[in-house]
């Protein structure tokens, strides 16, 4: 495998990882934990290993990076068979990530996520750099955090160190085994989301672990389903969902199938309406002449108050600008549901029911409001028809 | 061997069997007196609560680090080199381990399991005696076992101090520089203490019930 | 009790030497014996045989009371400094090896297999991870071990190595049960024993920054 050069911190290193008639067993006689697993991940795709408890897909993930040996098969990536490097130097070229992190407790955050590229013989000052670098990549303030202990951090901030930690070699295949259970739900949404925009900007090839179903199609490119050691479906996401392989499958989806459908498209792919913002503190007159010319139409007689960056602050009704000279700062109520962009159709719906209201606010990945957006325009989106959106640009 | 037969013939030259004789008979009065006390103050630790449990527990553990042969010596050049002052020296040495031992096992009773028995009718004593006591006895006998080790290398001590016992023997080797004496003293004093830790560590895991001894690791055997 | 304050003034230097003996068989002995020990530990950590042998041998070694291990030490080595520590060390062994074993395996899981994820290799493992989360357990031997070892050092009179049991024994048990070089004997070895344990109590704290960030920033 290549090297990044000294002056390239950020890489966009990914290979091409295949799996061909991979296969071992719990004991030399026993039943096999894998058995005949051929698959294909292209350079920078994410792959999702599914499957029920026992059926081996932790075992596969470890065979990549012999943690386990495998009996049969080979594990080629970018055409090199594994096994043709010695095991810890192969590991510090593949990315690690696990359920449980397994930061070293004894040491900062920073020496953390230098691990690696002290491993990999990296000088001070590349390294330090690409630590600062990293902990923004994943959310996290290097000046705040650097000097930290992990057990000064939370679930979901060790999960991101443990995100950047694997990254700081610039890996071109990272593997990760059920990297966001163990956090709780609201968080795991979150880290998700950021995985997926962090994926963007950094295309690794990946291949993640998961037991659940709606996790692996939010994030999948391909799902191999994985059942008794075998693979028993490989594919993107829509095909599955449209086309399951076998009554397994299809009970493994769920019977919301047409719900998990809305998961394959992201708030960003669809219009949204205009959303009827006023900065706080702006002048009323000018907001009052703005809703009399129909630049901001407000929604049931209110309008979503912003702040200087754009950020949503609350709704307020209409009436409340009367006698005012600027756009009030709001004190009570707020802005839910803000929906990531990133975010599913499906997690929007939810999250819009949940939280009792028609509509949502969209943010982009820096918080500022983009868009408005309904059940409505979700539900007749998933029936294939013309959002009210669509109709009003026509 | 010519050692062997010298040591032999040193030990029979020196009232081993005698010596042996005084040596077991103090240790057995020690350890007797110590575990009744320690037992004892044990359980009136536990039951009188924390405070008592933290203070008592300082005093042991402040007790350690005191020297033993420096401790016995105070204790005989205090007092006299008899049998019974000599005793008083080793039960000072002995209980603590017993006391801790037993205040820790009483306390650490799996509180359900006492609940449970209050719940059932057993009074305090009751449950005393057929809950919080069996559950501790494990614990208990670990000390004891302790105890007895520390017990018979003390007194092998308060024989070099100029008391009586096996170190009297090894006392006179060291001073004549005669090896057959000193294995004379020295071979007795071990065998003494290996089974006495033999003994007692057998009665530790014979009081550990079943179910407990599944869900512990043995104390011996097993680093 | 009946203290002779001259006498005290009049042996300082002894007073002097004796403990400064102490204080070199108690370091060596407890250099030597963690230099020992920590190897075997990790034999232990690493195989089911060794650990048996192991505990086996340092277990029947501590069950042999102090006096007649000296006393079998005489036989085999002539009277001196080494002998002595040779009978510290073993004594501090069974401690020593069962606390660093203790820490090592409470390593927790998900540490070891991240940093085998990661590319260390076992020995990287070892050095950079197991051994540094094993130190406060590590540390609670050494600790243990060093107050045990100031006590059986007043034994080490008998081997020829001087140290605090010279005041004792020579001085006070020899001269017809001498209370005052007994008790000054007793005093410094517990006072010693003392400030050891608080010494490495401070080391303990100074080594594992880590432990002290528990709650969370």
């Amino acid at each position: 495998m290549t090297r990044v050069s000294a002056h390239e911190t950020t890489g966009t290193r990914a290979a091409v990882l295949e799996l061909q008639g991979l296969g071992t067993r719990y004991s030399s006689s026993g039943p096999a934990a894998v058995a005949d697993l051929t698959l294909t991940v292209p350079a920078g795709q994410v792959c999702v290993l599914i499957g029920p408890s026992g059926c081996g897909k932790t075992t596969a993930l470890r065979m990549i990076n012999r943690l386990i040996e495998p009996t049969e098969g080979r594990v080629l990536i970018d055409g090199h068979d594994v096994r043709e490097t010695e095991p810890a130097r192969l590991r510090r070229e593949i990315g690690y990530v696990i359920q449980q992190v397994g930061l070293l407790p004894h040491l900062t955050i920073a020496a953390n996520v230098a691990t690696v590229p002290r491993l990999l013989g990296w000088d001070r000052d590349r390294t330090a750099m690409r630590v600062r670098e990293l902990l923004h990549l994943v959310g996290l303030d290097p000046d705040e955090y650097s000097g930290r202990y992990p057990a000064q951090l939370s679930g979901g901030q060790q999960q991101r160190v443990g995100l950047a930690r694997a990254l700081a070699g610039d890996p071109p295949l990272m593997l990760m085994d059920e990297p966001f259970s163990a956090v709780d739900p609201i968080t795991r949404l979150r880290l998700q989301n950021d995985f997926l925009r962090l994926h963007r900007a950094v295309p690794k090839t990946v291949v993640m672990v998961s037991h659940d179903i709606d996790e692996a199609v939010r994030m999948a490119d391909r799902i191999a389903v994985m059942r008794e050691g075998r693979l028993v479906q490989y594919a993107a996401p829509a095909e599955l969902l449209a086309r399951p392989a076998d009554d397994f499958v299809s009970n493994l989806l769920g019977a919301d199938r047409a719900l998990k459908g809305l998961a394959l498209t992201r708030l960003e792919e669809i219009d949204t309406a205009p959303v009827p913002a006023v900065r706080a503190g702006e002048a009323a007159d000018g907001v009052r002449r703005r809703l009399a010319d129909g630049d901001v139409v407000a929604l049931d007689h209110r309008v979503l108050v912003v702040d200087a960056a754009d950020r949503p602050l609350a709704w307020l009704p209409v009436r409340a600008l009367d006698g005012q000279l600027a756009v009030p700062s709001p004190r009570g109520g707020g802005a839910e549901p803000l929906l990531d962009t990133l975010m599913t159709l499906r997690d929007a719906l939810s999250a819009i029911l949940g939280a009792g209201s028609s509509h949502g606010v969209v943010i982009d990945g820096d918080g500022r409001a983009a868009g408005l957006v309904s059940a409505e325009d979700i539900a007749r989106h998933a029936r294939g028809e013309a959002t009210a959106a669509d109709a009003g640009r026509g | 061997m010519g050692l062997m037969a010298d040591t032999v013939t040193a030990f029979q030259q020196n009232d081993g069997w005698g010596q042996t004789a005084t040596h077991v008979r103090l240790s057995v009065t020690s350890l007797a007196i110590a575990a009744v006390g320690g037992i004892t103050l044990g359980v009136a630790c536990a039951k009188i609560g924390r405070g008592a449990a933290f203070a008592v527990t300082t005093l042991a553990n402040l007790g350690r680090t005191i020297p033993t042969f420096a401790l016995i010596a105070l204790i005989l050049a205090v007092t006299s080199l008899g049998f019974w002052p000599t005793v008083v020296g080793l039960v000072l040495l002995g209980l603590p381990p017993i006391l801790l031992n037993a205040t820790t096992g009483i306390r650490e009773a799996d509180p359900g399991a006492v609940d449970a028995a209050r719940g059932m009718g057993l009074t305090r004593t009751g449950v005393l005696r057929r809950v919080e006591m069996p559950m501790a006895m494990p614990l208990i006998w670990a000390g004891v076992r302790n105890s007895s080790v520390q017990i018979i290398a003390t007194a092998a001590l308060a024989g070099v101090v100029g008391a009586e016992g096996l170190g009297v023997i090894v006392q006179s080797g060291l001073a004549n520089g005669q090896t057959d004496v000193l294995l004379a003293g020295a071979i007795p004093i071990t065998i003494l203490a290996v089974l006495a830790e033999v003994l007692f560590a057998g009665a530790e895991r014979a009081s550990t019930p079943r179910g407990l001894r599944l869900a512990r690791q043995p104390s011996k055997g097993d680093l | 009790m009946d203290i002779r304050w001259s006498w005290i003034e009049s042996h300082h230097d002894d007073i002097w030497e004796n403990t400064v003996q102490h204080l070199q068989l108690v370091g060596a002995s407890l250099v030597l014996s963690v230099l020992v020990a920590i190897p075997l530990a990790v034999l232990v950590y690493r195989s089911r045989t060794a650990s048996g042998i192991t505990a086996a041998v340092s277990g029947a070694l501590y069950t042999v009371p102090s006096l007649a291990m000296f006393a079998f030490l005489l036989t085999i080595f002539d009277i001196g400094f080494w002998p002595a520590v040779t009978a510290l060390v073993l004594y501090s062994l069974l401690i020593l090896i069962r606390n660093a074993v203790v820490g090592l395996r409470s390593v927790p899981a998900p540490v070891r297999d991240a940093a085998r994820g990661m590319g260390l290799t076992r020995t990287q493992t070892l050095l950079r991870v197991e051994l540094p989360l094993a130190l406060p357990s590590i540390m609670t031997g050494i600790r243990i071990t060093a107050v045990s070892t100031v006590g059986i050092a007043t034994i080490a009179v008998f081997i020829g190595a001087g140290g605090l049991g010279e005041l004792i024994y020579n001085d006070g048990i020899q001269r017809g049960l001498f209370l005052t070089p007994i008790l000054v004997g007793a005093v410094v070895a517990t006072v010693m024993a003392i400030l050891i344990d608080v010494a490495l109590l401070v080391a303990e704290r100074l080594l594992t920054p880590w432990q002290r960030a528990r709650s969370r920033g």
